[in-house]
């Protein structure tokens, strides 16, 4: 490719190779706009879903305020309705999503052995688009006149349920933006999911078979199986939805014959693996931690991987289970009632797997270690009352209280968040040379342990005693007064947790305690090379030997059984770890890395253009479009690597 | 090819824009199925006419079904032609695909014309809906398939596509037959198989 355009160049081609090339040299917002590099990407993803985590983080404060007791009004119904819709959207689609994607970006290239992913300027393309369907969904805020109170934003659940979020029942452009900001959303998961794929199964370093990659890499390529099966089947029902609101097609209008459980079939044949693949990439990460921390290689590596599997092939078949009192009838409720307790047995599996590994372990809790810990105490509580909620007459008394809200905050939130933030305290010296804080990190742990357990284990109570989920206010008398204060005050200690833990990382970034390639004396290849890495990753592409390739390199077993360093192997590696500079740079100028491009972020563009201009003005669409068409041609006509003069 | 990432041959061999393109139609897959079951699901349910046996012309969309078939094979021709390094035949067939694409999709917009006239539109009814919007997507695929081919066949005059170049015909291609058997599938469960 990189042959092509050569022979001759335009003005216009050699004005773009010098922007480019102005980007790779720029330090500032130049070459962040153009970069292709998966770590800047990385990072970008982390702190984008980090500033929509506050987002979704401040309006569940507002909801729970208003919740605080009987009959508040600081919102009214119509806020509160646009508030949840936001929240969970946000939470799912802005949050967990674009954070795992962060760590597969930051991690997925260094654990294989390679120096970027398979697509990088379709990874930019990944990362711009999500930020543009963020940023489109969030506009939806100030669509109507905000500082009077009317919000925009979509108001009819982040499951949107049609017939319900027909434009009949659910009039305004709320819910416009929420079927067109996830579709826009959805190409940029879509894009991800291929790219990774592609980069596990071909970019692995020499002698990295399948069954030698960390288990974080397994997560990430099952996710993103899930991801580029899953989300095409949203985009058809969100396609369904946009017809009927804006173009008076009859896919969810019962008045024409439509099915009303249509979009509940689909929106949930989505919806499971979707929290599947929320929360594997969680698993993944703390599938790093705890054995770095047990100073113990996992516990049945082929169980956790082949349970990964299981789970992800069986969160296909468990869908129903959101909708046993539709009236589908035994049949099918027994049926999904049955495959529901199933995929329990795969991810109770892992649970003993990290068990297993603590087990004889010699355990450092260092913060990285507390938070994986809480990810398994805690998803193991919410993966209980799943089970609860896989039988149907039980089902039939949950179905739309705060049980059910109780029951998957504590598998995303306990879940997948804790973890996350493992994934963060575990891999920030990687990418900063620097620690997090360390007794900051304690203090944020606890705190948020006890607010997270405060908010959300009180939901079980207020459940069970009836209380129905998205409701903005109720009377006294049902005994859900003292619940819904102390799940008030949780919500504003989960709150403070994440102030702690803002300030650790503002401070920690700059005048955290300096951290080597490898401070945590771990196992895999990551931490092989400096940190923060070189922009090439690996000077020379490791050959690798093992699973927990790294540990090898450094420890062998003696005649006894005992662990020893290896006392050659650990001059090569520290070679390789602690740079050597000159050494890395003398192998470094031999490296050719992708130039930036500006293309991926022009098609970006263009999404919300379109858009907009399908809701508002179609005007709008041409210019979209164009936008769209320009960033393609110019991406493939532009050679992946220009050549300096 | 597609990266300067250092690796000379991928872990598994296969070229990755290959694999990527498969995956893309893997997913391609789950998007048409999801729209094929919703036409399933409605098939015969509409409260008001007209109704598909009202409106189908089987004998004609079978012409334009051949038409999109044979294209197929001009796809074929082209991609051989490359892998000989004949750039000369290479070009000619895959101007040959795009007008017959082309002309698939001039059967399809005088096919919509004709059931708009007689009364069929989008919010019609159910068969309205479900048809419009999933021969329409698909109609939407084949147009972006012959962009991509006049793309080439562009790039081709201007030298851009020798033998060693052959996977970029052959992605395209991938491609092309994909849309070509979803339409096989449409045109039996859409055109050739009628509700009683």
């Amino acid at each position: 490719m990189a042959t092509i355009a050569a022979p001759r160049r335009s003005p216009l081609s050699r004005a773009l190779r010098d922007a480019r090339l102005a980007a790779e040299e720029s330090t500032g917002l130049l070459n962040w706009l153009a970069t292709i590099d998966h770590k800047k990407i990385g990072v970008l993803y982390g702190v984008s879903a980090f500033i929509f985590f506050c987002t979704g983080g401040i309006e569940a404060l507002l909801m729970r305020t208003q919740l605080v007791a009987p009959d508040s009004d600081v919102l009214n119904g119509d806020q509160f309705n646009r508030l949840l819709t936001m929240h969970g959207t946000t939470m799912v689609f802005l949050v967990v999503m674009p954070m795992s994607a962060a760590f597969f970006n930051l991690m997925v290239p260094l654990q294989i052995g390679a120096r970027d992913v398979a697509f990088p300027r379709l990874n930019a393309f990944s990362y711009w688009t999500f930020l543009a369907g963020g940023i489109f969904l969030n506009a939806s805020f100030f669509t109507e006149d905000i500082f009077s109170g009317q919000l925009g934003s979509p108001d009819g659940g982040w499951f949107g349920y049609a017939p319900l979020s027909l434009k009949t029942y659910t009039p305004g452009h709320g819910m416009d933006f929420y079927a067109l900001g996830l579709q826009i959303l959805g190409i940029a998961s879509l894009a991800g999911g291929f790219n990774f794929i592609v980069t596990i199964l071909n970019l692995r370093a020499p002698g990295m078979t399948l069954f030698r990659m960390p288990v974080f890499v397994w997560m990430t390529l099952v996710t993103s199986f899930l991801i580029i099966f899953a989300m095409p089947v949203i985009a058809v029902a969100l396609f369904e939805l946009t017809f009927d609101r804006l173009f008076d097609a009859n896919f969810f209008d019962p008045s024409a014959g439509a099915n009303p459980l249509l979009w509940q079939h689909m929106f949930w044949l989505f919806g499971h693996p979707e929290v599947y693949i929320l929360i594997l990439p969680a698993f993944g990460i703390i599938s790093e931690i705890i054995p770095v921390f047990s100073r113990k290689p996992l516990f049945g590596y082929p169980f956790v991987v082949f349970s990964g599997i299981a789970i992800g092939f069986m969160s296909w078949g468990v869908w129903v289970h959101h909708m046993y009192t539709t009236g589908l009838g035994t049949i099918a409720n027994s049926a999904f009632g049955i495959s529901t307790i199933l995929i329990a047995v795969p991810t109770g599996v892992k649970i003993f797997n990290w068990m297993g590994t603590l087990w004889g372990g010699s355990i450092r809790f260092r913060a990285p270690m507390m938070f994986a810990i809480g990810t398994v105490a805690m998803f193991t509580i919410g993966g209980l009352s799943g089970v609860t909620h896989s039988m149907v007459p039980s089902d039939y008394q949950q179905q739309d209280t705060y049980y059910v809200v109780a029951h998957f905050h504590y598998v995303l939130f306990g879940g997948a968040i804790f973890g996350l933030f493992g994934g963060i305290y575990y891999w920030f010296p990687k990418f900063t040379g620097r620690f997090l804080n360390e007794t900051l990190g304690h203090i944020h742990f606890w705190i948020m342990f006890i607010g997270f357990n405060l908010t959300f284990f009180p939901m079980h109570m207020s459940g069970l005693l009836g209380m129905p989920r998205r409701i903005y206010t109720y009377t006294d008398g049902y005994g859900w007064d003292l619940y819904n204060l102390l799940s008030t005050i949780g919500a504003f200690t989960i709150a403070l947790s994440i102030a702690i833990f803002i300030v650790n990382f503002l401070w920690s970034v700059r005048a955290g305690k300096k951290a080597g390639a490898d401070p945590w004396d771990a196992r895999t290849l990551e931490w092989s090379i400096p940190s923060p890495p070189p922009h090439y990753n690996f000077a020379e592409i490791p050959q690798v030997h093992a699973r927990d390739e790294f540990w090898h390199r450094k420890y062998q077993e003696d005649a006894d059984g005992n662990v020893v360093p290896v006392m050659a192997g650990a001059a090569h590696a520290t070679e390789t770890a602690h740079g050597g500079d000159g050494h890395d740079e003398h192998h470094a100028e031999g490296i050719h890395l992708p130039t930036p491009s500006f293309f991926p972020l022009i098609a970006s563009l263009g999404f919300p253009f379109v858009a907009t201009g399908l809701i508002y003005d179609y005007a709008l669409i041409p210019v979209g479009a164009t936008l769209i068409i320009v960033g393609f041609y110019g991406w493939a006509l532009e050679p992946a690597t220009e050549e300096v003069d | 090819m597609a990266v300067g990432t250092g690796h000379l041959e991928t872990s598994t061999g296969l070229d990755n824009r290959k694999l990527l393109m498969w995956l893309f139609l893997g997913s391609e897959c789950l998007f048409f199925g999801s729209f094929i079951a919703a036409y399933l699901l409605y098939r015969g349910r509409s409260t008001v006419g007209p109704y598909p046996e009202d409106l189908v012309d089987i004998p004609f969309t079978s012409v334009s079904a051949f038409v999109l078939l044979m294209s197929s094979v001009s796809m074929v021709l082209a991609l051989a032609a490359i892998q000989r390094g004949n750039v000369r035949n290479l070009q000619i067939w895959l101007v040959t695909t795009a007008i017959l694409g082309l002309a698939f999709i001039g059967g399809q917009a005088y096919e919509f014309t004709e059931f708009y006239h007689e009364g069929l539109r989008i919010d019609t009814n159910l068969y309205g809906t479900t048809f419009f919007v999933l021969t329409g997507f698909h109609g939407a695929h084949v147009t972006i398939g012959v962009l991509i081919l006049l793309s080439l066949f562009t790039w081709s005059l201007r030298g851009g596509i020798q033998q060693k170049d052959s996977l970029n015909v052959e992605l395209a291609g991938l491609y092309w037959h994909f849309v070509d058997i979803v339409w096989i599938v449409i045109f039996t469960l859409v055109y050739l198989v009628q509700p009683q």
